[in-house]
């Protein structure tokens, strides 16, 4: 039996997703979060939580604090830290729905990630330094050794996965053509034309084994959640979504940020040592999910994550996709709005609204027939991410 | 070539006596007092037995080729200036699992394997800096 959800999901949100939005991050941040509030139908009175991730690319919580005017901030988090934060930022927020230190608090992401500060970058090593996501020790190392863009880093954790388990090029074009086709359903998604595999060959190399459609898209936008107890989210406007259980955690000597260079395979993902205490305090087995919602800033990193999470056996990814098995109507139904390669890159906050709609039945076109129960993961399957199970 | 515009280390205290070994052309490396294992990227602590004294030890720099990507496109122009190049990860033979990160040179793109060996030479990439280079063993 499940055991008492720990918060819900009263309110989603998000703004368009563009290439160039020619606002400011504060007026998305603000955007999206109104459109969670009004989602919820609370007023900006009862907000009296915030909490947000980002590398310096977005606004702090004070700012939307005051753009909405609280009357008190009972509880913040302004964390520096990628999309291995997404899950965690919800799960941070529904710790303090469950402690009493907030009772409406909103999560978000806001950036402008194709017109702004681009992750995809040189200026990835810069964020990573400048927000202590590294240690002063690594940076130097890394920059000079030709390792400057997460394309690079995320490559040499898939190619790690080819030598060990015969991963190829045809397993990474199978998880890029399935979120493209989940994102030709989605109105909210920014790459809807359909992708055939002679479209991914025919997309350049960037860093051998990933070819730029191995990559996820860089986008300007923003999206929110309003979490809430079950108890108050049964009184408001949409159906409530709970929050069964939530892991923000690490692999064993997860120095390094972007491979663990201690643990005992580089490419080893967080999800086989946090997986299975995710799904007991969930009280679920991996065979009741309805979907799951897996962070793809690399094709790779769908196959890293379910292998950890154990969704599937290593080196199982490509037959699981190309039989149609992670397809809408499949067995397991992965990134259904198009994820982060094919709906936008909104630093993974995203998949969760996704998993939310789903939840609810709002999915439309892309909507899988009696959605119970939910993954979604943040983090590219290196040694540290964060991940919920939701349910209806 | 471009190497005066190459990114230069900026080591701190706890790095510093690797770009020192650099420059007299030798790998050196944290050597855990208490436990004896070589520890890589450089720590305060050792992360195998939590002992905080080590020793920075110059070792035999050689190794197999554990992961590596060919970039073939980079948004660094300096990096793009040298495209395509193989960027990747060594396995040092002194120890199971030790890895540095790493650039091969000598070597065509398509030719290089996992497994393959290696060993350290450097490369002068300004007037003060040297860094570590791998190339296939002959």
């Amino acid at each position: 039996m499940n055991p008492k959800p720990m918060a819900a999901i009263a309110g989603i949100g998000w703004t368009e997703y563009s290439r160039k939005s020619g606002r400011t991050v504060e007026a998305l941040a603000l955007e999206a979060c109104w459109n969670a509030i009004n989602d919820a139908g609370l007023d900006a009175a009862d907000i009296d939580g915030l909490v947000s991730y980002s590398l310096g690319d977005s606004v702090t919580t004070a700012v939307i604090a005051t753009d909405l005017a609280l009357p008190q901030l009972n509880h913040f988090a302004d964390f520096a830290a990628g999309g291995n934060m997404a899950c965690g930022a919800v799960l941070q927020a529904a710790m303090a729905v469950a402690t009493g230190q907030a009772s409406h608090v909103l999560v978000y992401r806001a950036l402008n990630g194709a017109s702004g500060v681009r992750y995809g970058g040189a200026e990835f090593s810069r964020l990573l330094a400048e927000h202590g996501v590294h240690s002063d020790s690594e940076p130097q190392f890394l920059d000079t050794a030709g390792i400057t863009m997460p394309a690079q880093h995320f490559a040499l954790l898939c190619r790690r996965h080819m030598i060990k388990h015969g991963t190829t090029n045809r397993d990474l074009a199978a998880v890029a053509m399935t979120c493209r086709q989940h994102a030709i359903d989605n109105p909210r998604a920014m790459m809807r034309k359909p992708m055939t595999e002679s479209d991914y060959d025919k997309s350049p190399w960037i860093a051998e084994p990933f070819h730029v459609v191995d990559c996820c898209l860089q986008s300007d936008g923003a999206c929110a959640l309003l979490i809430t107890s079950p108890e108050r989210a049964r009184d408001l406007a949409k159906p409530p979504v709970s929050i069964l259980a939530g892991i923000l955690g690490a692999s064993p000597s997860n120095r390094g940020a972007m491979w663990g260079n201690f643990s005992p395979d580089h490419a080893e993902c967080y999800g086989r040592y946090l997986g299975d205490r995710l799904f007991r305090q969930a009280g679920i087995e991996r065979a009741d999910l309805s979907f799951a919602q897996i962070y793809d800033c690399f094709t790779y990193s769908v196959i890293g994550q379910m292998e950890g999470f154990g969704l599937i056996e290593p080196g199982e990814a490509g037959d699981f996709f190309r039989s149609g098995h992670g397809s809408i109507g499949g067995r397991l139904p992965i990134n259904t709005a198009g994820g982060l390669l094919s709906e936008a890159y909104i630093h993974g906050l995203n998949h969760v609204v996704e998993a939310t709609s789903q939840l609810r039945g709002e999915a439309g076109k892309r909507q899988i027939r009696d959605a119970e129960l939910g993954l979604v993961t943040a983090g590219g399957a290196t040694s540290t991410g964060s991940a919920l199970i939701l349910g209806r | 070539m471009q190497h005066a515009t190459l990114p230069h280390p900026v080591p701190t205290p706890l790095s510093q006596p690797f770009w020192d070994g650099c420059r007299r052309r030798q790998i050196t490396l944290q050597r855990c007092d208490d436990c004896g294992r070589f520890r890589f990227y450089p720590c305060e602590a050792c992360p195998y037995c939590r002992s905080r004294d080590c020793t920075w030890t110059e070792i035999d720099a050689r190794g197999t080729v554990y992961s590596w990507i060919i970039v073939r496109r980079s948004v660094d122009a300096v990096w793009q200036a040298r495209a395509p190049y193989i960027a990747g990860i060594i396995e040092l033979d002194i120890q199971k699992g030790l890895l540095i990160p790493a650039i091969v040179i000598d070597c065509p793109v398509d030719s290089v394997r996992a497994g393959m060996p290696v060993e350290v030479t450097f490369e002068q990439t300004d007037a003060s800096t040297v860094v570590p280079r791998w190339r296939p063993v002959s």
